[in-house]
């Protein structure tokens, strides 16, 4: 491993050892927070008994669904507007500034039209994804190159085996940056829905754990969810990585 | 594109979307919805209520607060890292990693460690708002031209002068497009700080107005929201690009 990875880790460890030995002290009291250690075997325990289950499987579900949705819709429709010109520069200044628009406001409107179930969830994490995938099909597709096309239309293949063999191979690094960003705007979308007003969920039991003043449950569902998405998130960021590099990008 | 078809290109694009919103409220009716119209004069309504002002002024404190601390607490720790090539590589994969988890949950923690109130809002939004800033800051003290450093250093500049008169101005343009964004995070952050367990500002107001079915409400704190945040990021935008432009 790398020097730095060496460093990372140890500054990570050195951290959590301090917060440890702080919560051991008492300089942070118990009812703030336990010691890491204790999350560490309460989310073992948690995992074990199978106690939130449900509301894990709920929370995934739920994710890879407006993930899977996200994905979809957002590759066809940047297929769409890349082949309209003026559609495409009428969204320009939508896309620029999406990003900026409060999604999770949506929420409670979205409880009033389809009432408090996954749909609402799931249509506010996939308006924070779908935007990410179409912006980076766009920029896929825009750097496809020219000469690949013109060899495809020199051999005479028809626009499907143009697609499979030449336009899709060449976008997919910039797709896999889109993805990277759907998956994880998917569970933020999901978990702070279900954060801030549901009635299931991973992210209802750490409100309603935070409302019971019960840390034994909240600290290490909030350990959960960063250990998850901290690993998915690591996970594609390396893929991307690995593609980048074999075509030279990076 | 240029200024003028840039501009025509967005007054398109908001009758489009006054358009689409419209022709929703026609399918979906008085129930769930409110039309663009009625919208816009209940806002104009509420912003004459005297009750109405502390939940803005609340949101808009909580939000400066949050800014400044998101922008000092950024560039610190941007101007720190970028300069120290090791410190940099150590930390900035544990800042994007922080930026792509859901910091929701981690809203519960920051409640016991402050309290109950607006304290805890601050946290909330400067918590989104300091890594887009840091980790812009990062990338653009990186690249600054070696040579202005390497002049820096010939003129015996001390780091404070060099951070203000060589490094800060070289790196301005890329800065400011961290500091955009993180105006944006902030707010977000700060509206769903206010939106669990609050009860004063704009976010709690919405929902609020849930468990009373208040369609007025929720559509005219949603408007403008949305019509705050989108107007300054489009502000923010262009003087983004003109900043580029000048380098």
């Amino acid at each position: 491993m790398k020097r730095t990875g060496i460093l990372r880790i140890l500054v990570i460890a050195g951290l959590i050892g301090l917060l440890e030995v702080l919560c051991r002290v008492g300089v942070i009291d118990n009812f703030t927070m336990p010691p890491p250690s204790r999350i560490a075997y309460d989310l073992w325990r948690i995992l074990i008994t199978g106690k939130f289950n449900a509301a894990i499987a709920k929370t995934f579900s739920n994710a890879a669904l407006a993930f899977v949705l996200a994905v979809t819709i957002g590759i066809a429709a940047g297929v769409i507007i890349h082949a309209m010109r003026p559609l495409r520069e009428a969204l320009d200044p939508f896309f620029a500034t999406y990003y900026a628009i409060p999604v999770l406001a949506f929420y409670p409107l979205l409880i009033i039209l389809f009432g408090l179930g996954d749909a609402p969830k799931i249509i506010i994490a996939f308006m924070l994804g779908v935007v990410a995938i179409i912006v980076n099909t766009l920029n896929g597709l825009d750097r496809v190159p020219r000469v690949l096309l013109k060899t495809a239309r020199m051999a005479r293949l028809n626009p499907i085996a143009t697609a499979i063999k030449i336009t899709l191979p060449s976008a997919t690094p910039y797709l896999l940056t889109g993805i990277k960003f759907a998956v994880a705007y998917s569970l933020i979308g999901i978990i702070g829905s279900e954060f801030v007003m549901s009635t299931n969920g991973i992210g209802f039991e750490i409100a309603f754990a935070y409302n019971n003043f019960d840390n034994a449950t909240m600290y290490p569902l909030i350990l959960l969810v960063m250990i998850v998405s901290i690993s998915i998130n690591t996970g594609l960021g390396l893929w991307e990585k690995m593609l980048l590099s074999r075509r030279g990008l990076r | 594109m240029n200024g003028t078809g840039r501009w025509q290109g967005t007054l398109i694009l908001i009758v489009a979307l006054i358009v689409l919103w419209q022709i929703l409220y026609w399918i979906v009716g008085d129930i769930a919805l409110r039309s663009p119209w009625q919208t816009l004069s209940f806002t104009v309504k509420l912003l004459q209520k005297p009750s109405f002002w502390p939940h803005l002024i609340e949101t808009g404190k909580a939000f400066a607060a949050a800014l400044f601390f998101a922008v000092a607490l950024g560039l610190a720790i941007g101007m720190t890292l970028g300069l120290k090539r090791i410190a940099g590589d150590v930390f900035e994969p544990m800042l994007v990693a922080l930026y792509s988890i859901p910091k929701v949950t981690l809203y519960p923690i920051l409640l016991l460690t402050f309290g109950l109130g607006i304290s805890a809002k601050i946290a909330f939004g400067a918590l989104h708002g300091f890594i887009p800033v840091s980790l812009f800051t990062i990338n653009a003290v990186r690249n600054v031209r070696p040579i202005f450093l390497k002049t820096g250093r010939v003129l015996r500049l001390n780091r404070f002068t060099m951070i203000t008169r060589i490094v800060f101005p070289a790196a301005m343009p890329e800065i400011f497009s961290g500091l955009r964004i993180g105006f944006s995070l902030t707010m977000i952050g700060t509206v769903l700080g206010e939106m669990f367990a609050s009860q004063k500002g704009l976010g709690y107001l919405l929902m609020n107005a849930i468990g009373l079915h208040n369609v007025d409400i929720i559509m005219a704190i949603t408007f403008m929201l949305v019509v705050f945040a989108a107007s300054m990021s489009g502000l923010l935008l262009a003087i983004d690009r003109r900043l580029h432009r000048r380098v």
